[in-house]
């Protein structure tokens, strides 16, 4: 198990230099149309002086092995720049909104959890049923679905429209101002169903799937031969294993969501970081966007680990076999 | 290798065992139903006479009937917006039109504007159908970038295996650690937000994809004892790789293929929706939206038109996608 851990935490690695270096590319010099100096301040008028000082603090005039190894080393330091137009750094920046992201993430995940999962279930245990066909079809279509655009139906729908029809007697909040007469935790409803929307179907369409394939397995066979009762069978037997993707697939998507749900956060006006990002796109201030990318690709990539060492405790085989390679 | 995840439109590994995209495989027509297959509505046909691969995937695709409502639908798509300029200006008016008559714009939909009027006093239809030819185009095109890259790659990474092989698949491994919509973003910023941007930055992050889903096709197809018997008559690699590979291991690059088109469709009109895509004026469904949300109460049918017209169009493409998998029997798990 040692081995593995070793093993699978040196595969970031290679990782984590082809993302770094993407992301150096896209700012260096004479590499894209990009200004690598409008990059790091954002796009707003600047001083020459303040020019030179960011080629001197970054290196800019340096060989581009050694901008890139400065690059690298500040990232690995946490100084992730700093935002000119509001002059603070980047992660502080960010570090402010992240709470609120996960509060919006860890009830996206419940929801997604939660009724992806049931509806897998009674999806493959009922295959070819009405259920099942109401599942199948209700999945292609929420994978089809604009996040955003369901995001601005739900706040018409369950903010105004009901409101009108209902006489103000039931509706849900669509803002923190409009609600003053309820409790807090009811403004993440509408977010988390949108941002858990397109991830719910595709944890159905994985759970039916894994579902009727372990259904299909020879100590399924077994386990009814041995007379036990189809509920046993299903839940004891079946669900086990069909489970652990499923496990990993929430967990990966858990990473995702904490990186800021970017479309959600803005049609929902939730101070998060994915808003903060959208705000920064607006402003033109690169330093947090680019801030932002680093931040999140290195949340997915540590939680990515967890869950392939969670996944290596649940399954022996990975343990023993060859492992991940 | 876990580290493909974010864009959930994306086949994914089934667990760390997995190389990259393994169970994305062709099985031919030879190979029965598997008891796991989620897909086994269509039952193989058991016509005699001359049968061709295609021929039965076809004949089986026309039974599927959601398939067929996702074809009649974009063909209605492209027919409409092809013939846009015939109609729509006559009936509806310019979908650039701006009318600053007071009371023009805003309107509610009625006979003249069916969907209603935007700020600008342009009618909401004739922009609805204008933005078809943008969605359509960037789809197309993104997708094509995405299979040039993802298509050269995946063969060479399937063909060759070992160094090549390896630096492919890290590479793919990189690119699937970014977020999605960020990386884009990121691209476009660097680029400049612009119609020809948005479908180059999209198309440049879906080759990993492709290029997992062709290389494990080639590997498996690879295996295959007329491949040796090419070889040992003496067929070149080029020979090899094109006659006798790759137009058998092209299948579930079509299925992919196809819902990667809505996949971009979608991308397109977030990137447009966040301000990062498509510019104004253009009739952009996703910029459309983003215009409508300040207006998300007062003028609803703004908000309405244009995401069912995404929904509708890349649900065509999903079910396409999924009627062309059944019937051409390639293994994809979600």
């Amino acid at each position: 198990m040692v081995k593995y851990v070793v093993r699978r935490a040196f595969q970031m690695i290679p990782v984590f230099i082809g993302v770094t270096l993407i992301l150096f590319v896209l700012r260096a010099p004479g590499v894209l149309p990009g200004d690598p100096v409008r990059m790091i301040t954002g796009e707003r008028a600047i001083s020459d002086a303040l020019r030179e000082q960011i080629i001197q603090k970054h290196a800019l005039d340096q060989p581009l092995y050694r901008q890139y190894v400065l690059y690298v080393s500040n990232i690995l330091k946490g100084d992730l720049g700093e935002s000119f137009q509001r002059g603070r750094p980047v992660l502080d920046i960010l570090a402010d909104k992240f709470p609120n992201t996960l509060r919006l993430a860890v009830a996206g995940i419940i929801i997604e959890a939660i009724i992806g999962v049931t509806a897998g279930i009674i999806s493959a245990v009922r295959q070819y049923s009405f259920l099942d066909v109401l599942v199948t079809l209700s999945t292609s279509i929420l994978v089809s679905v604009p996040v955003f655009w369901l995001g601005m139906l739900f706040q018409i729908f369950f903010g105004i429209k009901l409101k009108e029809w209902t006489g103000g007697t039931f509706y849900l909040p669509i803002s923190q101002m409009s609600s003053a007469n309820f409790p807090d935790w009811v403004h993440i409803i509408l977010p988390a169903i949108t941002l858990a929307s397109v991830s719910t179907a595709y944890v159905a369409r994985i759970m039916r799937s894994q579902m009727l394939e372990s259904m299909g397995q020879d100590y399924i066979r077994t386990a009814e031969a041995k007379g036990l009762t189809r509920r046993a069978v299903t839940f004891r037997h079946a669900l086990k294993n069909a489970l652990i993707p499923v496990v990993t697939f929430v967990g990966i998507d858990f990473g995702v969501m904490m990186g800021g749900a970017i479309l959600t956060e803005t049609v929902f006006s939730w101070p998060g970081v994915g808003r903060e990002i959208f705000l920064a796109v607006g402003q033109r201030d690169w330093p947090i966007v680019m801030g932002g990318v680093i931040v999140i690709v290195f949340l997915v990539m540590i939680i990515n680990l967890l869950v392939d060492l969670s996944y290596a405790l649940l399954d022996p085989r990975i343990r023993y076999g060859g492992g991940a390679e | 290798m876990t580290t493909d995840h974010r864009d959930p439109r994306r086949p994914r590994a089934n667990g760390p065992t997995d190389v990259a995209g393994h169970e994305v495989r062709a099985e031919g027509t030879t190979l029965p139903t598997l008891p796991g297959d989620t897909h086994a509505h269509v039952q193989a046909e058991t016509a005699t006479g001359s049968r061709t691969l295609w021929g039965d995937a076809w004949r089986r695709l026309r039974k599927n009937k959601l398939a067929i409502v996702g074809l009649v639908w974009i063909v209605a798509v492209l027919i409409m917006t092809i013939s846009a300029d015939l109609w729509v200006p006559p009936l509806f008016g310019d979908p650039l039109a701006v009318n600053t008559t007071p009371g023009a714009s805003l309107q509610a939909p009625s006979l003249t504007h069916p969907f209603g009027t935007d700020k600008l006093g342009r009618d909401v239809l004739s922009r609805v159908v204008y933005g078809a030819r943008v969605s359509l185009t960037v789809g197309v095109l993104a997708v094509s970038i995405s299979l040039a890259i993802g298509l050269l790659l995946g063969a060479l990474s399937g063909y060759y295996g070992r160094f090549v092989d390896s630096l492919v698949m890290r590479s793919a491994d990189v690119f699937f650690a970014f977020p999605y919509i960020l990386f884009a973003i990121a691209l476009i910023a660097v680029l400049g937000p612009s119609y020809r941007n948005v479908f180059i930055a999209i198309g440049i992050l879906g080759w990993p994809s492709i290029a997992r889903v062709f290389r494990s096709s080639i590997l498996s197809v690879k295996e295959n004892e007329y491949v040796d018997a090419a070889r040992a008559m003496g067929a070149s690699d080029f020979r090899i790789m094109f006659r006798h590979i790759m137009p058998n291991a092209i299948a579930p690059i079509i299925v992919y293929g196809t819902m990667s088109i809505g996949g971009a469709i979608i991308t397109e009109a977030a990137l447009s929706f966040l301000g990062m895509g498509v510019q104004p004026p253009t009739p952009s469904w996703g910029l459309m939206l983003s215009d409508a949300k300040s207006l998300m109460f007062r003028a609803p049918w703004l908000t309405i038109w244009p995401g069912f017209a995404i929904l509708t169009t890349v649900l065509a493409f999903v079910l396409m996608g999924d009627g062309m998998r059944d019937a051409l029997d390639v293994k994809m798990k979600d």
